[in-house]
C-alpha cells in the first residue's frame, strides 16, 4: 500500500476496491504518447534483460562536445562503447530507431532529498533532519525508499540522477528545524543516486559524495522582498532587530562562536585522526570522528549551506584554514564573491532561479540573472532545485537562467558534466562518451524547455519505465465513464 | 531608509501611467498570439484611449501614435492570475472565526506592494486577490488591475464582480486541530470545524442563516413596494455577503483539494441554489471533472504543484488538460508572489501535459481566467473594443527562454524592461544619495542630542 494513500484514506474498502480496478484498467487502456511509449517499450524491450543496445538515427548532444546529426550509440553492458555517425549495429544487438529524435546526457539535480522527504508537510514521511548538532556519520543513502512516488515524476522529466541530502538545505544558518528545532551544524552524508532501481545499493552512485555542513549566518530584517536580506548594520541603530530580536553585535558574537565551535569539531577530528595513525593505546574507534575521515583527507567535499557574501567569504577561509574541500549550496551574492570563489576554484551548487529578490529594491531579476553572473565570474556551477516538489522542473530552472544571460550550452552544462565533475563522477557520467554509463534521454526538443517531450529515459541502459503515479491516476481518469 | 528609497521608486513609477486615457501605440510586425478570433498571426495592434482600436495585418496609423517594432517579439492579452495574495497589507486570514464573510480585502489593498511591480514585469496586467484559506467562509475578494503608482481605488478593476473565498479541507480543520497533536489532544482553543464533516456543517449553517436573512429582506422589500410602511430588518454583515452569494450578485471561489470536498460544495450549491463561480486549487478536480462542468464551475488550478501536504498527494499535471476535456473553463493561478511572475511558462508546461494546443494553453492564463472573473467583455483577449492590456515578450511566451519586454495596462505603459534596466544605475545612485543623507542627518541628531542634554 502506498504511503499517500494509507496517510489519507484509513485504508477504506472503497478505495482499496478502485486501485483494484484501476489495475486492471491500466493494462488495456492507451493515452496519448506516453501510453505509445509505453507500449513501444513493453514490447519491444521488455523481453530484452540486457542493458545492450544500438540506438541509431538519433541528434546526439554529447554536451562535451558538438552535436553529432543522425548518430548512433552502441550500448554494452549499460555502458556506452561507441558513438558516431557511421556506427554499424553488431549483429545480434538490440536496435532502438529515435526517428531523427535528438538524445542528451540524463540530466542531474544536485539539490533534493529525493527517497528521503516523501509529503513535506508530514513529519513521519520525512526522513531528513536527525537530532544532534554533529552527525557526519548519518548517511542518507541508507534511508532512500527506491518506492517513493517522486522517483517516477521527476524521472520520467529526463532527469537519470540526483544528490540527496540528509537534511534540507535553507540558506545557511543552521539546519534542522524538523527534528528538534536546535542548530546542526553537520547533517550528515549526501548520496549521489540514479532515480531507479530495486535497492538503494541498485541506486547508489556515489554513497558519500559530500558531508553537508550548515554554515552560520547572520539575519537581517528580510521583509517582504523575500527575506533571507544579508544583515546590514545601518539598519538596526543599536534597537532590536527582527526574528531574533537583538543587535548586530550580539548577532555577530554568536556568528563567530558558531564558527568556532564547528572549528573545534574539526580540530577534534583531526587530533582522532593523528591517535587513529599513531596507534595511540587505549584508542576507541568513534563513528562520528571515523565518518570525518574521508573530509579530512580531502577525499570526500564538504557541501557547505551559506547564501550571502559574508558567510560565504567565511567559508572560504574556514576551508583554507582547515585544508578541506567545500562545494558552496545556494549562494546569492555572486557579484560579490564571485571572484573569491573563482580564484579559490570552489564550485556552487546555484539554487533556484525562479526565486523573488532578497531585498525590495533589487532589481527584479536579481534571481534570474544571478547564474549568468557566476558564469561571467568563472566559477564553475550546477543547478539543484533544492526541493523535491521543484526537481522535475531542474531543466527549466537552468533555461530561465539563459532567458536572462547564460549561454544555453553552459546552461546544458550545469545539469548535466559540471554536476558529474563538482560531485566527483564524471569519469562515469554526466556526458555522452565511451566508457561512461548509458544514462541517456530521448526527446523531441531542448529538454530544459517547458514543451519538450520527454520520450525515453535510460538508466545504465536499462530502458525506465515512463510511468509514476501521476500518469496512472492520468489515464485511469482521463477515461472516466 | 528602505521605504524612502521606495517611495522615490514609487513616485517615478506614478507619472508613468498619469494619462487618463492612454497614449496612443501601434505595435508592428509582432507574432499576435490574440486569443481572439483571429487566433495567432503576424501583424499590428493599434491602441487608443485605453483600448484596442484595431488589431489586424496591418492598422492604421494615426499622427503622433508611438510606434513600437515588434518584429521577432510575440504579443498576447495581459496575464490574469486567478489567486493571488499580494497587495494585501498584512493579515489576510481573519482566522478568530470559522464564518468571516463580514471582512473584505478592499480595505487593506496596499498599492505599494513590491510584488505589483514584479508581477507586472512578469506580464500579469490583473489578478483576483484573495483572503487565505483558513476559514470555511472566508472574506470578500476583489479584482485589481497591476496599475503600479495608483493609489488603492486606482488598483481596483472596476466593473469587475467582486467575490467571496471558501476553504475546504485541511486548511480550515486545522484550528479545530491542537497543534502537533492527534486525536484526544488537549481540547483548548480549538475552534469548529476539524474535519471535513464539519466543514460541510459549517457552510450549510451559514446558507442556512442566509436563506432565512434573505426571506426577511425580500419580504421587507416586497412590502414596501407595496406602500405598506414597515420597519426594516437589522443589517448582518456577515449574512449581507452571503445574501448577495444567493442573488448571484458576488462570486464564489472556492479553495479546495480533494474530490470529494469539491463534490460536497456542488451539492450544498445545489441545495441552497447558488453556483460556485470557480473551484480554487482543486488539485483532484480531474476526479470530477464531469460534475464540475455540470454545475458550471471554472477550475482555477496549479500546473505542477505536488505533495506539499497530504490532500496535494493525487495532485497530476494533467489535472487542467482533463478538466478542460470534460469543459470545465479551465485557468492556471499562482497563489504565490514568485510564481506569480511567470504564468506564461505554467501555461506552456500544458502543451506537454496532455496536449493542450498552444492556444488552449495561453487561454488559462489569458482569456480563461477573464471569464472566470466575469470580465471577459473587458480583458482576456486582443480584439477591437476591449482594453488595452497587453504584453510583449521577445520570444515565444510558451518557452521558458522568453522574457517580458513591455506590458500596457489600459493603453498605458506600465513596465518596460529597456527603461528598468537602463534606470538601475540612477536609481542606485540615487539610493546611495539618500543612504547618505540619513546617515549625516542622523549624525548631526546625535550631536545636537548630546549637546542639548541637560543635567537633571
Amino acid at each position: 500500500m502506498k504511503k499517500g494513500t494509507g496517510a489519507r484514506g484509513q485504508g477504506s474498502g472503497m478505495r482499496k476496491q478502485e486501485s483494484e480496478v484501476r489495475s486492471q484498467k491500466s493494462e488495456s487502456r492507451t493515452a496519448g504518447w506516453i501510453a505509445l511509449g509505453l507500449l513501444i517499450a513493453t514490447s519491444a524491450f521488455a523481453a530484452d534483460a540486457g542493458n545492450t543496445f544500438f540506438l541509431k538515427n538519433a541528434d546526439v548532444y554529447p554536451v562535451t562536445g558538438p552535436m553529432i546529426k543522425g548518430a548512433s550509440i552502441l550500448v554494452q553492458d549499460g555502458k556506452i562503447v561507441d558513438v558516431g555517425a557511421k556506427l554499424v549495429a553488431p549483429k545480434g544487438v538490440n536496435v532502438i530507431d529515435a526517428h531523427g529524435s535528438r538524445v542528451y546526457p540524463g540530466l542531474i539535480d544536485s539539490g533534493t532529498e529525493l527517497g528521503l522527504s516523501e509529503i513535506s508537510a508530514e513529519r513521519v514521511s520525512v526522513d531528513t533532519s536527525e537530532l544532534g548538532e554533529f552527525m557526519p556519520q548519518l548517511r542518507a543513502l541508507i534511508a532512500i525508499n527506491p518506492e517513493s512516488e517522486h522517483l517516477g515524476v521527476v524521472r520520467v522529466n529526463g532527469i537519470t540522477s540526483a544528490i540527496s541530502y540528509p537534511a534540507p538545505v535553507r540558506g545557511g544558518g543552521g539546519g534542522g528545524g524538523r527534528g528538534g528545532g536546535a542548530t546542526q551544524y553537520i547533517s550528515g552524508q549526501a548520496a549521489m543516486i540514479h532515480l531507479s532501481g530495486w535497492t538503494w545499493e541498485d541506486m547508489e552512485v556515489a554513497r558519500s559524495a559530500a558531508m553537508q555542513l550548515n554554515f552560520p549566518a547572520i539575519r537581517g530584517r528580510g521583509g517582504r522582498g523575500g527575506g533571507n536580506a544579508d544583515f546590514n548594520p545601518d539598519e538596526f541603530g543599536g534597537g532590536a532587530a527582527g526574528g531574533g530580536a537583538t543587535t548586530f553585535a550580539e548577532q555577530k558574537r554568536q556568528y563567530d562562536q558558531q564558527i568556532a565551535k564547528i572549528n573545534e569539531f574539526f580540530d577534534a577530528a583531526r587530533q582522532y585522526q593523528k591517535e587513529r595513525m599513531s596507534n595511540v593505546p587505549g584508542f576507541k574507534k568513534d563513528l562520528k570522528m571515523e565518518a570525518m575521515m574521508p573530509v579530512l583527507e580531502g577525499k570526500m567535499p564538504l557541501a557547505v549551506s551559506a547564501s550571502r557574501a559574508r558567510s560565504i567569504h567565511d567559508a572560504v577561509l574556514f576551508a583554507d584554514k582547515q585544508h578541506v574541500k567545500i562545494v558552496i549550496l545556494e549562494p546569492h551574492d555572486m557579484d560579490k564573491v564571485g571572484a573569491e570563489l573563482k580564484a579559490k576554484n570552489i564550485p556552487v551548487i546555484l539554487g533556484r532561479t525562479e526565486a523573488l529578490p532578497d531585498a525590495e529594491d533589487a532589481a527584479y531579476d536579481e534571481g534570474e540573472t544571478g547564474p549568468a553572473e557566476a558564469y561571467k565570474a568563472g566559477v564553475k556551477f550546477a543547478f539543484g532545485t533544492f526541493d523535491n516538489e521543484f526537481s522535475r522542473n531542474i531543466g527549466l530552472q537552468a533555461s530561465r537562467a539563459s532567458a536572462f544571460g547564460l549561454p544555453p550550452e553552459e546552461a546544458l552544462k550545469a545539469v548535466t558534466i559540471n554536476a558529474a565533475q563538482i560531485w566527483g563522477t564524471a569519469d562515469k557520467m554526466g556526458s555522452i562518451e565511451k566508457g561512461k554509463w548509458a544514462d541517456l534521454i530521448i526527446c523531441d526538443g531542448d529538454p530544459l524547455d517547458t514543451m519538450t517531450h520527454i520520450e525515453r529515459v535510460f538508466i545504465k541502459g536499462n530502458d525506465t519505465e515512463m510511468m509514476n503515479k501521476q500518469i496512472r491516476l492520468y489515464r485511469k481518469y482521463l477515461e472516466r465513464p | 531608509m528602505r521605504k524612502t528609497f521606495l517611495a522615490a521608486i514609487f513616485a517615478a513609477a506614478a507619472l508613468v501611467g498619469t494619462q487618463a486615457r492612454g497614449e496612443t501605440f501601434v505595435i508592428k510586425n509582432a507574432t499576435i498570439m490574440s486569443e481572439g478570433p483571429k487566433g495567432t498571426f503576424k501583424g499590428s495592434v493599434l491602441v487608443r484611449d485605453g483600448k484596442i482600436a484595431e488589431v489586424g495585418d496591418k492598422v492604421m496609423e494615426p499622427a503622433g501614435a508611438t510606434i513600437i517594432d515588434a518584429n521577432n517579439q510575440f504579443v498576447i492579452p495581459g496575464i490574469i492570475d486567478c489567486h493571488s495574495h499580494i497587495a494585501g497589507d498584512g493579515g489576510i486570514n481573519e482566522g478568530s472565526v470559522s464564518v468571516s464573510s463580514m471582512v473584505d480585502i478592499k480595505d487593506i489593498i496596499n498599492p505599494e506592494d513590491i510584488a505589483i511591480y514584479r508581477a507586472l514585469a512578469g506580464g500579469v496586467t490583473a489578478a483576483n486577490i484573495l483572503h487565505g484559506s483558513a476559514n470555511s467562509i472566508g472574506g470578500k475578494t476583489i479584482v485589481l488591475k497591476m496599475r503600479w503608482g495608483k493609489d488603492a481605488q486606482g488598483m481596483i478593476f472596476e466593473g469587475a464582480k467582486p467575490g467571496i473565498k471558501f476553504a475546504l479541507g485541511e486548511n480550515p480543520k486545522r484550528a479545530g486541530n491542537a497543534q502537533g497533536g492527534g486525536r484526544g489532544a488537549a481540547p483548548t482553543n480549538l475552534r469548529y470545524p476539524a474535519t471535513r464533516m464539519g466543514v460541510e456543517d459549517t457552510i450549510r449553517e451559514a446558507f442556512t442563516e442566509a436563506v432565512a436573512y434573505k426571506a426577511e429582506w425580500d419580504k421587507y422589500e416586497a412590502a414596501q413596494k407595496t406602500g405598506q410602511r414597515v420597519l426594516p430588518p437589522r443589517k448582518d454583515l456577515k449574512l449581507e455577503a452571503l445574501k448577495e452569494v444567493l442573488e448571484g450578485k458576488r462570486y464564489v471561489h472556492a479553495h479546495c483539494y480533494r474530490s470529494d470536498e469539491i463534490l460536497m460544495l456542488i451539492r450544498i450549491a445545489d441545495d441552497y441554489g447558488f453556483k460556485i463561480r470557480t473551484f480554487q486549487h482543486v488539485l483532484e478536480g480531474y476526479k470530477v471533472a464531469k460534475e464540475i462542468a455540470a454545475h458550471g464551475a471554472g477550475g482555477s488550478t496549479f500546473s505542477d504543484w505536488w505533495a506539499y501536504k497530504v490532500e496535494a498527494f493525487d495532485a497530476i499535471p494533467y489535472n487542467a488538460f482533463i478538466m478542460q476535456k470534460y469543459g470545465v473553463v479551465v485557468s492556471l493561478n499562482s497563489d504565490d508572489a514568485e510564481l506569480m511572475r511567470r504564468l506564461n511558462t505554467e501555461a506552456g508546461k500544458m502543451v506537454k501535459y496532455g496536449g493542450m494546443t498552444r492556444e488552449e494553453a495561453l487561454a488559462t492564463v489569458t482569456k480563461n481566467p477573464a471569464i472566470q472573473l466575469g470580465v471577459q467583455d473587458r480583458v482576456g483577449t486582443i480584439e477591437a473594443g476591449k482594453d488595452a492590456d497587453i504584453v510583449i515578450y521577445d520570444k515565444d511566451p510558451l518557452s521558458e527562454y522568453a522574457k517580458v519586454l513591455k506590458v500596457l495596462i489600459d493603453g498605458n505603459k506600465y513596465f518596460d524592461r529597456d527603461t528598468d534596466v537602463s534606470g538601475r544605475a540612477a536609481q542606485d545612485a540615487e539610493k546611495k544619495k539618500l543612504e547618505e543623507k540619513e546617515k549625516t542627518e542622523a549624525d548631526s541628531q546625535k550631536k545636537q542630542g548630546a549637546g542639548g542634554r541637560r543635567p537633571q
